[in-house]
């Protein structure tokens, strides 16, 4: 949601906290399968997974959905729009109104395809690239892939689709950018969406070499607090421990407000950690998706008070709520202590204090194809 | 993509006339109140208590917001709920019948 939604008084949080009947911010990928191979994708996709859900379980999901009253998902991927069934799904979902938020690498945005979108109610298009020109962006994302959003943001604007959303995960590279990437919203009328780098899927082999340094991470709060028609989808609450809190609701939602469904049903407390020590259950199981969501033990764990561990003592602490849990888990840091980029700077010693060899968590869910693009290839 | 009215020709609060839940708008109950999400402006609002969200679901059955405030508001509240449709009116989770 991203949870793109207006600062709320902290009662209002404490009951979020406990979680909700429903989720606000249901992120649903789609499909391992992609055509791309961004060296930072969470779900460290290429490759279609044979135990995808099918398309009438998928509806299945999509009715429970409606059941639930989920006013929106999020859907990802992968490459969403590689599914041969993405539109028949789409005009199933937005039928049930069920709207639907998707992010794209724009490579399937045809003029047809623009047209055919521009002409459905409830649909919110996404379209990311990770720098305002195409040699900062081709490195994180591949070649041509910048020319290739370009072309769907023209699509887009050509079938008068409205506005919609440019999505960049910030970067090192790119936080110099942050003006330029406005401007390119701009000349589209379209709004700015910045999201965090986090060090999961294959996102955890280039983290180093891509997160922004603790200056940027200063320049990028000021930067967001002078913008607040910005979306973060709430990614960026770590940085609220610098001063006035950024807008949104400025807590950890997984499992309370926030959770994933990824392409084989298997359902995560949020989109960045999918590891089996963060797998609440399976759409596929009996009760399905509301069954989870409602009593899986995990959930029930992430709704009940969380220790504030090592930053208790902490000043800081209400402001930033220990920061990202996917952030602190792939980088080997325990959950009840500072975010690796805390502002203070103690994430920084609690990972030396790790060492370079403290082993980090495996996956088994990676569907990365055999080849991939080279982190700082030039397009 | 979205069928709100621009700012100048929404309906300002006035508790003397009829209204209703915004037809765009679905109510999804929780604990604390409700949520309700508007279709057109892709908006998410909290209402944060039970008596708002019966108040907000029984406009439609009273001839006046006023009438409906003084039948559901608790006693001494008639003020904040008021204000609190005003709010509500701006961010066109209910509208004029």
């Amino acid at each position: 949601m991203s949870v793109d939604v207006p600062t709320q008084p902290l009662v209002l949080k404490d009951r979020f906290k406990q979680g909700l009947a429903a989720p606000i911010c249901l992120t649903w990928e789609l499909t391992y399968a992609c055509n791309l191979a961004c060296v930072h994708c969470l779900s460290s996709s290429g490759r279609r997974d044979p135990n995808e859900l099918t398309t009438a379980e998928a509806m299945g999901v999509i009715d429970e959905m409606a059941a639930l009253q989920v006013f929106y998902v999020n859907v990802g991927g992968g490459e969403p729009m590689v599914r041969a069934d993405f539109f028949d799904l789409l005009s199933y979902a937005v039928g049930r109104k069920v709207g639907v938020k998707f992010s794209t690498n724009g490579t399937r945005i045809s003029a047809p395809r623009a047209q055919q979108l521009a002409a459905m109610d409830y649909v919110d298009i996404q379209i990311s690239v990770d720098g305002a020109d195409a040699p900062t962006n081709d490195a994180v994302r591949g070649e041509g892939s910048f020319a290739a959003a370009r072309r769907a943001m023209d699509n887009l604007a050509a079938a008068g689709f409205g506005q919609f959303k440019i999505s960049v995960v910030m970067t090192r590279q790119n936080v110099p950018q942050l003006d330029a990437l406005a401007g390119l919203a701009e000349h589209y009328g379209a709004q700015l969406r910045l999201t965090r780098l986090r060090p999961s899927g294959r996102g955890a082999d280039t983290w180093e070499q891509l997160h922004p340094t603790a200056a940027q991470q200063r320049d990028l709060y000021h930067w967001l607090i002078d913008r607040p028609d910005v979306l973060t989808g709430d990614s960026f609450f770590h940085l609220s421990a610098l001063g006035d809190p950024l807008e949104g609701l400025n807590l950890c939602g997984a499992g309370r407000v926030v959770c994933l469904i990824d392409p084989v049903g298997d359902v995560y407390a949020c989109p960045f950690v999918i590891h089996d020590e963060f797998l609440a259950g399976s759409v596929r199981d009996r009760g399905g998706f509301a069954e989870v969501w409602a009593h899986s033990p995990l959930f029930e764990e992430l709704r009940s008070p969380q220790s504030a561990g090592a930053c208790a003592s902490c000043g800081s602490f209400d402001a930033c709520q220990g920061g990202c849990m996917a952030a602190k888990f792939f980088t080997g840091l325990p959950l009840d202590g500072p975010d690796p980029e805390c502002v203070l700077g103690h994430g920084e010693t609690a990972l030396a204090a790790l060492g370079a060899h403290a082993p980090l968590p495996s996956v088994r869910t990676d569907h990365s194809r055999a080849v991939q693009v080279r982190l700082g290839r030039k397009g | 993509m979205t069928n709100a009215a621009p700012v100048a020709e929404r309906a300002l609060f006035d508790a003397a006339l009829a209204w209703r839940l915004h037809p765009q708008v679905a109510l999804r109950d929780e604990a604390f109140g409700a949520l309700a999400y508007h279709y057109g402006n892709r908006r998410l609002v909290f209402l944060k208590s039970r008596a708002l969200v019966e108040l907000v679901r029984s406009l439609e059955q009273y001839g006046s917001a006023a009438d409906a405030i003084d039948a559901i508001a608790p006693p001494g509240e008639a003020q904040r709920y008021r204000a609190t449709l005003a709010r509500l009116c701006r961010s066109e989770v209910i509208d004029v019948r």
